[in-house]
């Protein structure tokens, strides 16, 4: 055993402190995602062609991202976290879009 | 950081010198882990990498959406707007609501303050349960309609919209018959998701009871934290549902 042992890695400044997220953070985030839902429904009223689904869309990737980050910690997580989400959501788009080529390219149905 | 180069022995923590041994370990600690420190974030990946697979889960169901919604957008637009936006935007804030009382439970484990943390929990609970409450009323309300995929199913408030006081354009049989799918589609997400959510619930109850034992307000919060990132899963899942679902199109006619 050499005499230089670190099992927590804390030489590494992602490991070296815990950081508790504080209540005023989370009322903060409370607060957004109550006025994102908000926008969102005033937004189904107005005619914007084919931009509605689109900033429905938004707004809610917008929102999912803020739960992820603060509600879930991901911002304050190693980056062995991060890559775990970031690759969670690669892969959903990977199923979104090779089955819409499967589609596409097979003229089932309507397409 | 004076624990940085301490020479420990991994199985007893026994320092050479007695004193430079500040490092404590928690009763939950396993010993195939060095640190809590490790522990937790192992933990932590091993619940995402599970989330991960209920990402796909509902990916499945997503996509039959965004196809069928495609093929059959008249349908959809009809059927969506028999949905009711005030229930609908009220369960979006109660889940939110719900989400936010649980980091505020994690927040109270990690300052060891255990009354708050049984506060917030049973507060998340009631949320939760709030939300399956107007879920009930919806699907209840669907049931009168007879607007549940089926044999009963009941096409004549699509096919003659006038009839029934509703401002909507009038669709044609075959594509008052797609309105279908979308209910069915309605029915699968949100009857999984609140699915997920009774799961989630039925686990609060036993997480709620341990918490007020003081079992996570000592130092170890890891079950409160993982099973934050569940919940706030089922969250995000209801953020996008919601848009979907209700709010197809519903600027006026």
């Amino acid at each position: 055993m050499s005499e230089y042992h670190d099992p927590s890695n804390v030489v590494n400044p992602e490991h070296a402190d815990h950081h508790i997220v504080t209540p005023g953070v989370y009322a903060i985030v409370f607060a957004t995602l109550l006025i994102g839902t908000a926008i969102t429904v005033a937004a189904a009223y107005i005619d914007l062609h084919i931009f509605n689904p689109i900033v429905a869309l938004a707004i809610a990737c917008t929102k999912a991202v803020i739960v992820i980050l603060f509600f879930m910690h991901v911002k304050y997580q190693s980056k062995l976290v991060k890559l775990t989400v970031i690759s969670g959501f690669f892969t959903f788009l990977v199923l979104i879009t090779m089955t819409l080529t499967d589609y596409m390219s097979r003229a089932w149905g309507l397409w | 950081m004076d624990n940085a180069t301490v020479t420990t022995h991994p199985h007893t923590h026994e320092t050479a010198v007695p004193a430079e041994h500040e490092h404590v370990m928690l009763p939950q600690h396993r010993h195939h882990f060095e640190t809590q420190e490790q522990q937790r974030e192992a933990g932590t990946f091993g619940m995402w990498l599970f989330l991960l697979t209920e990402i796909m889960f509902f990916g499945g169901l997503f996509f039959a959406y965004l196809l069928y919604r495609n093929w059959y957008n008249p349908a959809f637009v009809a059927a969506s707007n028999q949905l009711s936006i005030p229930l609908g935007a009220a369960n979006t804030a109660i889940l939110i609501t719900s989400g936010f009382f649980m980091a505020l439970g994690v927040w109270a484990a990690e300052v060891k303050k255990k009354n708050l943390l049984v506060i917030f929990l049973i507060l998340t609970t009631l949320f939760g349960l709030a939300f399956l409450g107007v879920k009930y009323f919806e699907y209840k309300e669907k049931w009168e309609l007879h607007h549940i995929p089926g044999a009963s199913f009941d096409v004549s408030q699509f096919i003659n919209p006038q009839a029934y006081g509703l401002k909507e354009k009038p669709l044609a049989p075959d594509m008052a018959q797609k309105t279908q799918v979308f209910f069915f589609l309605y029915f699968a997400m949100t009857g999984m998701h609140a699915l997920h959510m009774i799961i989630g619930i039925v686990l609060l109850f036993w997480l709620t009871w341990r918490a007020n034992r003081g079992e996570f307000s000592a130092g170890y919060v890891a079950p409160i934290e993982n099973f934050g990132l569940y919940w706030h899963f089922v969250d995000i899942v209801w953020l996008f549902l919601f848009p979907l679902l209700y709010l197809i199109n519903r600027h006026p006619v």
